[in-house]
């Protein structure tokens, strides 16, 4: 079986907003994948889940606590988080459910009925 | 008169094309990886976790930010000694039997972060929110550390 995901390379660079690209884990579990990306400083309301051609784009606006003061010392980075899959048809696009907690994405990717295993006893 | 008629030996013209071959795989999955991440995240493989950390400085107290996304509160662990400021934890792999890991990008494990403060803080005023998986402390200055006026009489 092929992997839920595969990457499409991003082509189009040129585009006016600028993402970073979160560390994401997909598992297979009997019927159907779950997806989870790292997007902390996202709330539920920030986030956008969409599926277009197959393609499932997720993309977390961030709403970071706003600090006073003088900035000493700085890792993070201020874009916001984009990530995107070629989903395999297997999964039932319209099935996909999805919840954040504590800035981590899980999205649950249920197959699609027909190619769930199935038994045939005979009879 | 020979009974099987006599194969060459075959021979590779390079025996060490299998293991350029190997380097090749090696080199091009490196290359599948997401680039646009930047190296922030590519270090991780090398490096384990080292989730990203702030820190400002207002008048009286100091705020460090870090991002810790999909950690549990008891998880995490601050302690401050010396004028360093050590935030630690570890995040559990939660696996169920029957799956499987078909891409593996999270740092699962032990992680610890320290940065020492350029002045003394209060320890025992020292607090914490966890929310939306980012970790915010304000450290209160001590006393003698506070900014003074002093009037001119």
């Amino acid at each position: 079986m092929n992997t839920l995901t595969r990457e499409p390379r991003e082509s189009d660079r040129s585009q006016a907003e600028q993402f970073m690209t979160p560390p994401a884990s997909v598992r297979e579990i009997g019927d159907g994948y779950t997806l989870e990306i790292e997007m902390p400083g996202v709330k539920k309301e920030g986030l956008e889940i969409s599926v277009e051609n197959n393609e499932l784009t997720i993309i977390g606006r961030r709403s970071l606590p706003t600090v006073e003061g003088t900035l000493m010392h700085r890792e993070s980075r201020p874009e916001n988080f984009r990530r995107m899959f070629e989903i395999d048809p297997s999964i039932d696009a319209d099935k996909i459910s999805a919840k954040i907690d504590q800035g981590l994405v899980t999205l649950t990717l249920p197959k699609a009925e027909h190619v769930k295993p199935r038994k045939i006893t005979v009879s | 008169m020979n009974l099987i008629r006599y194969h060459a030996p075959e021979s590779t013209p390079w025996p060490a094309l299998d293991r350029w071959s190997n380097l090749r795989d090696e080199l091009n999955s490196f290359f599948d990886m997401p680039l646009s991440s930047g190296f922030g995240r590519t270090s991780q493989l090398f490096t384990g976790w080292s989730p990203a950390l702030d820190l400002y400085e207002s008048g009286d107290h100091f705020v460090a930010i870090i991002e810790l996304p999909g950690m549990r509160k008891e998880d995490i662990d601050i302690s401050l000694h010396d004028g360093t400021l050590t935030i630690s934890g570890e995040r559990k792999h939660e696996s169920n039997n029957g799956e499987t890991a078909q891409r593996t990008e999270r740092y699962v494990g032990t992680f610890r972060r320290s940065i020492s403060l350029p002045t003394r803080v209060d320890a025992g005023k020292v607090s914490a929110t966890y929310e939306d998986g980012i970790l915010k402390m304000t450290l209160p200055k001590a006393e003698e550390a506070k900014p003074k006026q002093i009037q001119v009489s």
